[in-house]
């Protein structure tokens, strides 16, 4: 929003430059000169934002706007009839404790981004550095980003099932696990963590990649000449000049690990103790018959994502770097 | 100037959001009953049927029902969309007016809100001679959709594998088909049971189609909407979990459930790796169709009824599958009509499946022959409460029409989750008698 609000602002001193000219006699009051002399001026910035605005508010405010509206009645989805019960569905939410038990799946798609950002990071650091076949290191890394979530989910069906192929493999290594990885609780959310890993690499490195490349060159062949180390060039150039996106990825995982959906949906559907808030939400919603109750949990979830971006903004602090 | 510009279009976008809330109301005429025309020349117009049969959508077989049908009606064109989350899909776009002339009713739908979507087809009371299962959707003495076709329940299995484990009686008791299928399992080595844990439908309707089967009771499934415990002693539900419970504590049933998967199984089990599967005899006919594909004899394929008997005899539910209905509006809703009853009389379509038509006068499909032959009671199951025991599993986030509370049971009887059969049976009565106190009253 912000960034539309500045977009808005560049003829401003536009207008505070022409003031002092002649026009400013021919017409009284201050700046308004300009707004009746050149209407189209100030109206271009907002032709052109009409087009993304639009937008923006039809498929964005007017269907969060809905949900709020949802959340305060009883609605079934289809019934043409829908009562307004004021605050039932987020008593019920907040006084049903089993709703939030499924936040303790988090915690292990939580780890898993954890693990995530370091490979991701240990990557990027090291293909940032000329090596041979990096392009092709970086495709690979940054395939599984592009794939469908539900592709994905399929993908590794096979390669959970029994006989498929994480079981060929190990077999290859003498290893005959006879492991049902999808079949208890711990394992499913592990084996669903890990793809989840798989999937994200890739856009952390990316991230990572960016902010690394954005690093000027000087500053590591004046390291190089103080003999500083790989290590040490990734300690005190590299760390320091990523921490904004660092912080990035760090609410993007934590936002990531709350509202999980997909893989488990597609692969678990949620069975053996996989269920997340999300897929929690879509069944309330579509199995049933719940509407207003979901639009209150999707609506509580927002907060507790807001609220826990916020606490970390104020934890750690965006600081501007300045390497040099 | 901006930021106020901006908050006001926020604004507008909020007040428009709450206003255009009022959803769709339409200005049909409910009262207007939707009839086929006497004369079919007569009638004209496009229609667009609703299917979720992408199979038949994809196979050109519904386009060869419609040149069929154009032969006797030349004026009616119509076109079909087959939607393969058909539930999901059709439910949200009944939010709006477009969603086909012709319909199969999702199971979302409340029953008490059919006037408000669909156009009635005729008074309960003379369409009651006619088809079978019309009180599924009579509302107030009007009946809202004609069902597509009906099925029984029962245990589909591989009668050449039984034979092979020296089985050739139907078991009559779930003692005798758990010792079954652990001959099954240890002379054939195969899977005795597949219980379809990952797809999850089989696990849903299925088992719970078979209420009634138990008691042999036509109205076991209304009684659900007056009991406190569903899942108490003596009851279907109850005889019913405890056989799947056992099934797979037993280890009588596939060894991985997670990754199971349903258009493999049916391979399977026409080959003789699965010894059987609870479905209805809607899936012999894709069964047979398995057993020729994989070069086995399709005549392999056996159908058995629940093992319960109430003296000395089985019962089957007869429960209907999707009723066709016609969009309240829609503007050819003779049209509609006349591709109902087409489809339901003349389509040939029920006894091409292998299904029980919805019209009484048709004779039960071949495949039923040995249910027939071996006196298994048919058990039409009456309807008339549905809309409350819905209500209450829906309040009660049970869902007996869906997966999730069998994949538990399963779950409970492996290991995978802690608990017991009777603690997570006292646990769905606790939530149902719970629900009954707000809902279904």
């Amino acid at each position: 929003m912000t960034r539309t609000v500045s977009t808005a602002s560049p003829p401003a001193p536009v207008a505070k430059r022409d003031r002092p000219s002649g026009r400013r006699s021919r017409h009284r009051g201050p700046g308004r000169g300009t707004w009746r002399q050149q209407p189209l001026r100030r109206l271009t910035p907002w032709l052109f934002l009409l087009a993304p605005l639009a937008l923006l508010v039809t498929f964005t405010y007017v269907p969060v706007g809905n949900m709020l509206y949802y959340s305060f009645t009883d609605w079934d989805g289809v019934s043409p009839e829908r009562n307004f019960i004021g605050a039932d569905n987020y008593t019920e939410v907040f006084t049903r404790p089993e709703m939030f038990r499924v936040f303790t799946v988090s915690f292990y798609y939580l780890a898993a981004s954890v693990v995530q950002i370091v490979i991701a990071l240990y990557f990027a650091t090291v293909l940032s550095f000329d090596l041979r076949f990096r392009n092709l290191f970086k495709g690979i890394l940054f395939f599984p980003y592009l794939i469908n979530g539900v592709a994905i989910g399929f993908v590794f069906l096979y390669f959970f099932q029994d006989g498929g192929t994480l079981d060929s493999v190990l077999s290859w290594f003498g290893a005959d696990t006879d492991h049902a990885w999808l079949g208890s609780p711990e394992s499913a959310n592990t084996s669903l963590a890990g793809v989840s890993v798989w999937r994200f690499t890739g856009l952390n490195f990316v991230l990572f990649l960016g902010a690394i490349q954005s690093i000027p060159g000087e500053l590591y062949e004046a390291a190089q000449l103080d003999g500083a180390s790989r290590w040490k060039q990734f300690k005190h150039i590299i760390a320091p000049s990523i921490r904004p996106v660092l912080s990035l990825s760090v609410i993007l995982a934590i936002s990531g690990s709350l509202s999980v959906f997909e893989i488990p949906y597609i692969m678990t559907d949620g069975a053996t103790g996989t269920s997340t808030f999300v897929i929690q939400t879509v069944k309330f919603a579509f199995q049933f018959n719940k509407t207003g109750l979901a639009s209150a949990c999707a609506v509580v979830l927002l907060a507790i994502i807001l609220l826990i971006t916020w606490i970390q903004r104020r934890l750690v602090p965006d600081e501007k770097v300045d390497l040099v | 100037m901006g930021k106020k510009a901006l908050s006001a279009a926020l604004l507008a976008a909020t007040m428009l959001t709450v206003a255009g809330c009022s959803g769709a109301s339409g200005s049909a005429d409910p009262n207007e009953t939707a009839v086929a025309p006497l004369d079919p020349g007569s009638v004209s117009g496009d229609i667009t049927v609703l299917t979720n049969r992408t199979d038949l959508v994809q196979d050109k077989t519904m386009e060869k029902y419609a040149a069929e049908f154009n032969k006797t009606y030349p004026e009616v064109k119509v076109e079909f969309e087959g939607i393969t989350d058909y539930e999901g899909e059709v439910k949200i776009r009944m939010n709006t007016k477009n969603y086909g002339d012709v319909l199969l009713i999702p199971s979302a739908i409340s029953k008490g809100d059919y006037p408000d979507f669909f156009a009635p087809l005729g008074n309960a009371g003379s369409m009651k001679d006619t088809y079978r299962f019309t009180d599924k959707t009579d509302v107030d003495g009007k009946v809202y959709g004609i069902a597509a076709y009906g099925t029984a329940n029962g245990f589909v299995y591989n009668k050449a594998l039984w034979k092979k484990a020296g089985i050739t009686e139907w078991p009559t008791t779930p003692e005798q088909f758990l010792d079954d299928l652990k001959a099954v399992k240890d002379k054939t080595g195969a899977t005795p049971y597949y219980t379809n844990f990952k797809d999850g439908w089989p696990l849903a309707g299925q088992w719970t189609n078979s209420v009634g089967s138990v008691s042999c009771d036509t109205q076991a499934s209304d009684k659900l909407a007056a009991t406190d415990e569903p899942w108490g002693e003596g009851t279907d539900l109850n005889a019913l979990d405890t056989l799947l419970h056992d099934i797979v504590h037993q280890k009588l049933s596939e060894k991985d459930p997670s990754t199971t998967n349903w258009e493999s199984s049916k391979t399977l089990l026409a080959k003789g790796e699965i010894g059987s599967m609870m479905l209805g005899n809607w899936a012999i006919a894709q069964m047979r169709d398995a057993a020729e594909k994989a070069g086995e004899n399709p005549d392999d394929i056996g159908f058995m009824p629940a093992p319960f008997q109430q003296n000395g005899q089985f019962c089957a539910t007869l429960v209907s599958d999707y009723q066709q209905a016609v969009n309240i509006h829609s503007d050819n809703k003779a049209a509609a009509r006349a591709w109902i009853d087409w489809f339901t009389e003349k389509s040939g379509y029920s006894a091409k499946d292998g299904v029980v038509s919805a019209l009484l006068k048709e004779p039960l499909p071949e495949n039923l022959e040995e249910y027939v032959d071996n006196d298994v009671k048919m058990v039409e199951r009456s309807e008339k409460q549905t809309v409350q025991v819905n209500a209450i599993d829906d309040a009660a986030e049970i869902g007996l029409g869906k997966q999730d509370y069998r994949r538990k049971l399963i779950d409970i009887a492996r290991g995978a989750q802690d608990g017991s059969l009777q603690g997570y049976f006292d646990e769905l009565n606790e939530r149902w008698s719970e629900a009954r106190k707000t809902a279904g009253s």
